[in-house]
């Protein structure tokens, strides 16, 4: 599936009056339509100058830029700009206007009616999940969290296609971010926009990104690759540094349950008799058994205190118990923590799915 | 209880009769005070302009109103009557001279102090620059700008006094006149500084309410603020 290039930078280089190194140096990437593309990289390797670039806040010094085909340059300024989101670290929202007056910023500019805007205001408001009493505060009545969602509202006002994001959540404390984070994903997921966004923060990169561009000191581009890719095979020692410590769990915790192929388990039925069981348990090199009744595991014994057929009322419940939409890194997490070294997989509707070992895990992460 | 009459610090009578002279020379004083702050003003801006454009301009402009604000004012009245003549005119050149300082400062300042982040948001949201600087910056600057006028007015209504010396009347004809009498004799005095002083209050009320009314923003900045 080839989707058309949104944003294309051709051999792009920047070199700031009177330094004597590039920050930016012969950039070469293309940003598919609807796609999230995260720039990270250390301070200094010109990632902000590259997202700046693309909305002509700086201008490059060699090398072209093209938006949706068409070269940056052709459009007067202000015009490219008001068809590009732009999002930043400290908001930058205007403090002498409401909320609704900061989100309505674009369409005043595009010289839209009243009636129009307005209407635009409130579902914008809805769709970054911000209360419809916030519309006539000032900003610094809010909190940085809805700031923060102020600003992307007042982006997306004009529904533009690209959006340009500049450390957008830097800025707020980690479990907001990480909320801010979820929030972006399903918002993309119905807005569908091609996204560029620069971070530091190398989890963050590999979290929204559908591509991670890494950039070196000197705006080298060092790599450019699916999360996953990235973390299984990084393209240079830099990368490798860069990518940090776990690079392991890392990549868990972009897979999930359903990419893997979850084993049957020992699993028993309730009335079954104990030598069934001691197979059962032979057979999976276990000294315990799940139980099963009516389709549902219910819980677990170990074969030891078996005494007779399996009951109902021997069960204990099973300590990790998982989805298919549960990363690989949360399932492992369970599995050191239960007492029978499995994550049990158990369907929306309850149904029981299978076993999750270390083993297929370890098995999934190879792929 | 002492009789009131020419002795007393303020003698009621005289007052009760030259109530219409008392209301022309507020008028004076308020047409000398408004016309000298609202040209002051114009200049300031202009300069102010020109400092934002060309960065090194400020330095001069700054200095240059600096010195005209450090000469002492009945020296510079002496100095521009033999030129500019008795009257009106010379008291406004006087008077514009030391509003100016004041005024380029705090509209310079105002407009720096704009946050970086807001005016990079402007510009990447596709402002074209006057738009941006009359909406944003400008905008964010008025509280400051307020305020220099408010420092600006309070300073030349008190100025004013001194300029009736030049024949442009206001309330420093009344306390002139009271100096020029035998001694004894306050009530001018008093009336001319009393009026003189409250109007200078009544001005800063005015513009304190002014700066509240035109920054409703402030106001709001409450407990969840950021910074």
């Amino acid at each position: 599936m080839s989707r058309p290039v949104a944003i294309r930078l051709e051999q792009v280089c920047k070199r700031y009056p009177g330094a004597a190194d590039l920050a930016v140096d012969h950039l070469d990437l293309e940003i598919p339509t609807g796609e999230i593309v995260a720039l990270v990289g250390p301070s200094g390797c010109g990632k902000t100058t590259t997202l700046k670039m693309i909305n002509r806040l700086i201008e490059p010094t060699s090398g072209t830029i093209e938006i949706h085909g068409r070269p940056a340059g052709e459009l007067p300024v202000h015009e490219l700009r008001r068809g590009i989101g732009y999002v930043i670290q400290q908001t930058g929202l205007f403090p002498h206007r409401t909320v609704a007056g900061n989100i309505a910023t674009v369409p005043r500019l595009l010289g839209w009616d009243r009636a129009r805007t307005r209407a635009r205001v409130e579902e914008l408001v809805d769709l970054v999940g911000l209360d419809r009493q916030m519309l006539d505060r000032y900003p610094s009545a809010l909190s940085g969290g809805q700031q923060q969602r102020v600003g992307v509202a007042r982006a997306l006002a004009a529904d533009p296609p690209i959006l340009l994001m500049d450390e957008p959540y830097s800025a707020v404390d980690p479990i907001v971010r990480a909320r801010l984070q979820d929030e972006l994903l399903d918002l993309q997921g119905r807005v569908q926009k091609t996204i560029v966004l620069v971070t530091h923060d190398v989890d963050e990169a590999l979290k929204l990104g559908d591509r991670v561009a890494i950039l070196n000191v000197g705006g080298v581009l060092a790599q450019v690759a699916p999360p996953a890719e990235i973390l299984a095979q990084p393209a240079s020692a830099f990368v490798e540094d860069f990518l940090g410590a776990e690079r392991g769990l890392k990549r868990l915790a972009l897979l999930r349950v359903r990419d893997i192929t979850p084993g049957t388990g020992p699993v028993a039925d309730v009335g079954d008799d104990a030598d069934t069981v001691r197979t059962l348990m032979h057979a999976h090199r276990v000294t315990w058994f799940g139980i099963r009744e009516h389709g549902r595991l219910i819980g677990w014994q170990w074969g030891a205190d078996l005494d007779g057929s399996v009951r109902a009322e021997g069960a204990q419940p099973f300590r990790a118990v998982v989805s298919p939409d549960t990363t690989l890194r949360s399932t492992l997490d369970g599995i050191v923590n239960s007492l029978t070294n499995v994550a049990v997989v158990v369907d929306d509707d309850g149904e029981y799915r299978g076993m999750v070992r270390i083993e297929e895990i370890s098995e999934g992460a190879r792929q | 209880m002492l009789a009131n009459g020419p002795d007393s610090f303020i003698w009621w009578e005289w007052v009760g009769g030259h109530t219409d002279e008392i209301w022309e020379r507020t008028i004076e004083h308020l047409q000398l005070t408004g016309s000298s702050v609202a040209i002051g003003f114009v200049i300031a801006m202009a300069m102010a302009l020109v400092s934002l454009r060309w960065r090194r301009a400020y330095g001069p402009l700054a200095a240059l109103s600096g010195a005209l604000y450090s000469i002492p004012s009945l020296a510079l009245f002496g100095f521009l009557v033999p030129i500019t003549g008795l009257g009106f005119r010379t008291a406004q050149i006087a008077l514009v001279s030391y509003t100016l300082l004041i005024l380029l400062r705090n509209i310079v300042a105002g407009i720096d102090a704009v946050p970086a982040s807001v005016v990079e948001a402007a510009d990447g949201m596709g402002y074209e620059p006057w738009r941006r600087f009359l909406a944003v910056d400008l905008r964010l600057a008025v509280p400051a700008i307020v305020g220099g006028l408010r420092v600006a007015t309070v300073t030349v209504i008190g100025l004013v006094t001194v300029a009736a010396l030049v024949g442009s009347g206001g309330y420093g004809v009344f306390i002139e006149d009271g100096l020029s009498r035998a001694r004894g004799f306050s009530t001018p005095i008093v009336v001319g500084g009393a009026l003189s002083i409250a109007m200078a209050i009544a001005f800063d009320i005015a513009f304190v309410l002014l700066q509240r009314a035109v920054t409703p923003w402030a106001r709001a900045a409450g407990s969840g603020a950021t910074p």
